[in-house]
């Protein structure tokens, strides 16, 4: 790991103004960072712990739901009794991720503002279309876990767990940066590839999360977070989904879900929601769901497997959100 | 004098991890074990004698070595797969502050990613990072090539210069083709494939080289100390009595730490040059980039039985990659006699590093493609797969074994026909063997010394790498001299305890055990006889147990074991002993039955038990033979369901080279293991680290096709690949 400054800010403009500067990266957790830093794949001059800042770390219900500070632990939002009750798919996707001890120390700003998994992003001595070089390697290299639903011209997948299912129960997330606040929703936050190439998201250098909102769930309101990954101890989604389904006895009023591992971002699939509502819960409906969130799927060469495994796990997410054997 | 009486035996030996079996003659000294039944220790479950030290932390392990002074080494490595040198210039790495030591010399062409092109030694390994980045390399790249199938097409850049596929000669029995062409028999052909695996130590590899003038020690994570301490004696020209290996615990090796390496070499070279001792331990990317790997295989087969059940003739022409050097042999046909063979076998060149040994070389591979052409035919016979293995193999221990895990497993649930379980979610039993050898061969030489005090030493130069050598070399000297395990100390990992075989091939316990047992035996014979003569009985009156010395039918005349010891004068008992044949014996069979769950609209599998049964003849710690057993399951599950090394055909890199996406199983992925130790009735004692590993995940392969009537070619049984044989992709 190369040298850096190590910086503690003890407000969030003193944060915002040490980030503005070039060479500076932001470290929470430092379950992503520190690794990266550890491959050579990020060389930060500067390091600004976002863990000083105050007042960032806790879970609060107000009348209008829920305000998760940048910095609770994936271990807090997993055994939140209020989460795991109302915004069940948030607590089940916090406890998807990694491993215990990683849910213990990373934090939900940093879940969301991860970087991609993609192995030729990750080798340092691959100068990818993402870090600057002329061409993705994963169109023609060995693209099983990458994306099936993409404008091009990268293919990475989105890794956060927990973005698919705070996208899918409409929370916002507030940025703080040079210029001031601003609150932005989750599914605007996030950015394919043809809009931003070398991130992931809306932020601007110098700009940190510090704050999630979640709005309170309308009765009825039942969610679901489904992983399928190839190993369960301690690995990444093949493919996983999020749904949210707001239940009028029998019938669904209003759905979303969104997949995680299928696409550069959380992707929200209204066709597949639009399946489900106004009608009962029922196995055609699902399956239709789960045809209807990958109809658009375009795989590459070596992930084709991930439409059927989508379309089953919309599926089971849908029964299983509405309680349906 | 007369003439010693010898005798020829069967056994087998390992050179680098290769095991072959040979024949040798041997002296026929008459030695025993005695019964099982009368053992107080021996065949127990014997707690491991360093546990606690382990895990408490206190067992210090190469890692652990911190020395006055030490500095720390690190290698640059190529990036490239393959690329000539044409300059380094070091000059701003010996500049940095901290820097003591820098080699450049390694090598002027590199043939794959994370070849060795230069190192230093620091004061810290941050400094030495640092240094690695100052050093300018200007490579010139070369083409490369890194999949065997397009290192196999003629047009694929050469590895070596030559053709990058070698091998090939026909070994041949029986009449192959008429034998196929018979008009009773059942053909199946079909093609299965193993990737290369890596070996995961949970210690990496390195040494720390400390030098006393022309002396060199050297702790090292090895499964051979006095492999070690030939390697660097040769490749530093100091002679090997100058050189001393001292491995008191070391975390895993599988075949991958014989010898001292290249890093070895670096670090005692990097320990010269600074003028003080080094550090070298390799970091999880290097582990993966050049220390070794089981080679993948590609074997197209072509297998045929009568219409009831018994096997005729096997044909297979088959593929393995060792990268730029290593073997890739595997046994083919395996386990199962077939009176007409003929097999051919290609080592495929590529530019990736060498393969190394990895738990029993070539058999897992073997073993997945046999026990799944074993699994087709006896699908096309309309036979139950346990009922066509009963037919074919003659193994009596293995009959034994089939019933007894086809009862633990309820083989009588498996689906009758493959593929017809219902619902979504199927179950579906397999099973599959073992064969190893487990002999051992001569030239270990313990010393056990007793103490007038009473304390009792044995000392060796074997080391432990993980399997619970120290634990039986302290019983069997407990066993006889009718003490504790915990009375008798048993020194090993260090050349000063005199000379003993690498540890290979599962050959560690039948080479050591029969040694240690003489130099007890001996031992015991000189107490017994000073004894006798203070108690005035007759020697062969003496009972040595529960830490007394006793003479039979008269109680009156007993003493503690420290009574019985002060009778030895100041000089105490010093003996050694020698390897005796007739302790040891070669040839343990296996067998395992998997249970697994295949999801039907996700792909994947849960296996949800195994049952692993295993002979090695005597048994000497059934806890440790269970260990073994349930750490073979555990990388056998690893190699069904995970394990594969990816590289990239664009950049020659490999993709996984962490254990991220070089994927090994956690505790959430483990299944219900059922360990059983056969007990054999030999009488002498075969090693058995290695065949627990061998049939797993062909086990599991065949209860997926059990489970789901369509069969994965080629490991890792991935949710890709079943979705892909379920025709859902």
């Amino acid at each position: 790991m190369k040298a850096f400054a190590y910086h503690q800010p003890k407000t969030v403009a003193d944060a915002v103004r040490l980030l503005s500067q070039r060479g500076t990266m932001a470290i929470a957790g430092g379950q992503d960072i520190l690794g990266a830093m550890k491959d050579g794949l990020f060389e930060p001059e500067h390091l600004v712990n976002l863990k000083s800042l105050p007042g960032l770390g806790d879970i609060k219900e107000t009348s209008t739901g829920l305000q998760i500070g940048a910095l609770v632990t994936l271990s807090d939002i997993a055994e939140h009794p209020v989460i795991r009750r109302d915004y069940t798919a948030l607590a089940e996707a916090a406890e998807a991720v990694a491993t215990l001890q990683i849910r213990n120390v990373g934090t939900i700003g940093g879940n969301l503002c991860q970087r991609p998994r993609c192995w030729y992003f990750r080798d340092p001595h691959v100068h990818c279309l993402k870090k600057g070089g002329d061409q993705c390697y994963a169109v023609r290299g060995d693209n099983r876990y990458h994306a099936i639903i993409s404008p091009g011209p990268c293919y990475i997948v989105h890794p956060s767990d927990c973005a698919p299912a705070l996208v899918a129960l409409g929370a916002k997330v507030t940025i703080v940066g040079a210029k001031g606040t601003r609150t932005v929703a989750l599914k605007e936050f996030f950015q394919m590839p043809d809009k931003n190439l070398k991130g992931e998201n809306v932020l601007q250098p110098g700009e940190v999360v510090t704050q999630i909102t979640v709005p309170r769930p309308k009765a009825g309101t039942r969610s679901t977070y489904l992983k399928v990954r190839e190993k369960d101890s301690f690995d990444w989604a093949l493919v996983s989904a999020a749904v949210v389904l707001q239940m009028q006895g029998e019938v669904c009023r209003a759905a979303s879900v969104v997949l995680g591992g299928v696409a550069p971002v959380p992707y929200e699939s209204p066709s597949a929601a639009k399946v489900l509502v106004g009608k009962p819960i029922t196995v055609q409906a699902a399956t239709a769901a789960g045809k209807a969130a990958v109809g658009q799927a375009t795989p590459l060469e070596h992930n084709a497997y991930k439409v059927p495994l989508a379309e089953a796990v919309v599926k089971r997410a849908v029964l299983a959100a509405a309680g349906v054997r | 004098m007369p003439q010693q009486k010898t005798k020829r035996i069967k056994t087998t030996v390992t050179v680098n991890g290769e095991t072959r079996e040979v024949e040798i003659e041997v002296p026929d000294i008459e030695a025993a074990w005695g019964d099982p039944q009368n053992m107080r220790r021996l065949g127990k479950r014997i707690p491991r004698v360093e546990g606690a030290d382990k895990v408490t932390g206190r067992a210090k392990y190469t890692y652990d070595i911190q020395l006055p002074g030490m500095l720390y080494g690190k290698i640059l490595r190529s990036p490239y797969p393959h690329a000539r040198i044409r300059s380094i210039d070091a000059s701003q790495a010996e500049k940095l502050p901290g820097v003591k030591a820098v080699i450049t010399d390694l090598t002027r062409e590199v043939k794959y990613v994370g070849e060795e092109v230069a190192a230093v030694a620091a004061v810290s390994e941050q400094v030495a990072r640092d240094a690695l980045k100052l050093i300018k390399v200007e490579y010139e790249p070369l083409p490369f090539v890194v999949t065997p199938e397009t290192a196999r097409e003629p047009s694929a850049p050469r590895v070596h210069g030559g053709q990058n596929v070698s091998g090939g000669n026909p070994r041949e029995r029986g009449d192959v083709d008429s034998a196929f062409r018979r008009s009773d028999v059942v053909v199946h052909e079909a093609t299965y494939s193993v990737p290369a695996r890596s070996h995961c130590c949970l210690e990496p590899h390195g040494l720390v080289c400390q030098w006393q003038g022309d002396k060199l020690i050297a702790w090292a994570s090895t499964q051979g100390i006095f492999s070690v301490r030939d390697e660097l004696a040769g490749a530093l020209g100091i002679p090997a009595s100058n050189v001393r290996v001292i491995c008191e615990h070391m975390g895993g090796g599988f075949g991958s730490k014989f010898g001292a390496r290249a890093e070895g070499v670096i670090c005692a070279r990097l320990a010269k040059v600074a003028g003080a001792p080094v550090k070298l331990m390799l970091e999880r990317e290097e582990e993966q980039l050049a220390t070794g790997y089981g080679p993948g295989v590609t074997a197209k087969v072509k297998i045929a039985a009568t219409r009831d059940g018994q096997l005729i003739a096997w044909e297979s022409e088959s593929y393995g990659s060792g990268g730029v050097g290593g073997g890739s042999g595997i046994p083919l046909p395996y386990i199962y006699p077939v009176p007409n063979v003929r097999t051919r076998h290609y080592d495929v060149a590529t530019n990736i590093g060498a393969s190394a040994a990895l738990r029993a070389p070539g058999h897992p591979q073997a073993s997945f493609i046999m026990e799944s052409a074993m699994d087709d035919l006896a699908h096309k016979l309309g036979m139950d797969p346990l009922e066509f293995r009963l037919k074919n193999d003659p193994n009596p221990v293995r009959q034994a074994e089939y019933r007894l895990g086809a009862e633990r497993i309820g083989w009588h649930r498996r689906n009758r026909v493959a593929g017809q379980a219902p619902g979504v979610v199927k179950r579906g039993l397999g099973v599959a063997s073992a064969v190893w050898g487990g002999g051992g061969g001569a030239g270990s030489r313990p010393t056990v010394r007793i103490d007038p005090d009473g304390s009792v030493e044995v000392r060796l130069g074997t080391q432990d790498l993980g399997t619970g050598t120290r634990t039986y070399v302290a019983a069997i000297v407990a066993e006889e001299l009718g003490l504790d395990v915990r009375q008798v100390k048993a020194l090993i990992g260090d050349t000063d305890y005199g000379y003993s075989g690498a540890s290979g091939g599962s050959t560690t316990t039948a080479s050591v055990a029969p040694a240690v047992k003489m130099a007890a035996m001996a031992a015991r014979e000189r107490l017994v006889a000073m004894v006798s003569q203070h108690l005035q009985v007759n020697p062969a009156d003496i009972v040595l147990a529960d830490g007394k010395v006793t003479a039979r039918g008269s109680s009156e005349k007993s003493l503690t074991w420290k009574q019985a010891c002060a009778l030895l004068g100041k000089e105490g008992i010093e003996v050694q002993g020698e390897w005796n044949a007739n302790l040891q014996g070669s040839g343990v069979a296996g067998c395992q039955f998997a249970e697994v769950e295949v999801d039907t609209e996700t792909g994947k599998v849960r296996v949800v038990k195994i049952v692993a049964i295993q002979d090695c003849g005597l048994v000497l710690n059934r806890l440790a033979v269970e260990s073994q057993i349930y750490g073979g399951v555990t990388q056998g599950l690893a190699m069904a369901l995970f394990e594969q090394r990816l590289f990239d055909e664009q950049t020659g890199r490999m993709l996984n080279a962490n254990l991220e996406e070089y994927k090994l199983p956690g505790s959430l992925d483990m299944p219900d293991i059922e360990a059983i130790v056969y007990d054999n009735p030999t009488g002498k004692v075969s090693g058995m680290g290695e065949p627990p590993v061998i049939p797993t995940a062909a086990a599991i392969g065949n209860a997926v096709f059990n489970a789901i009537g369509k069969r994965i070619h080629s490991l890792p049984i991935t949710p890709a690949k079943v979705l892909e044989a379920l025709g859902k992709v």
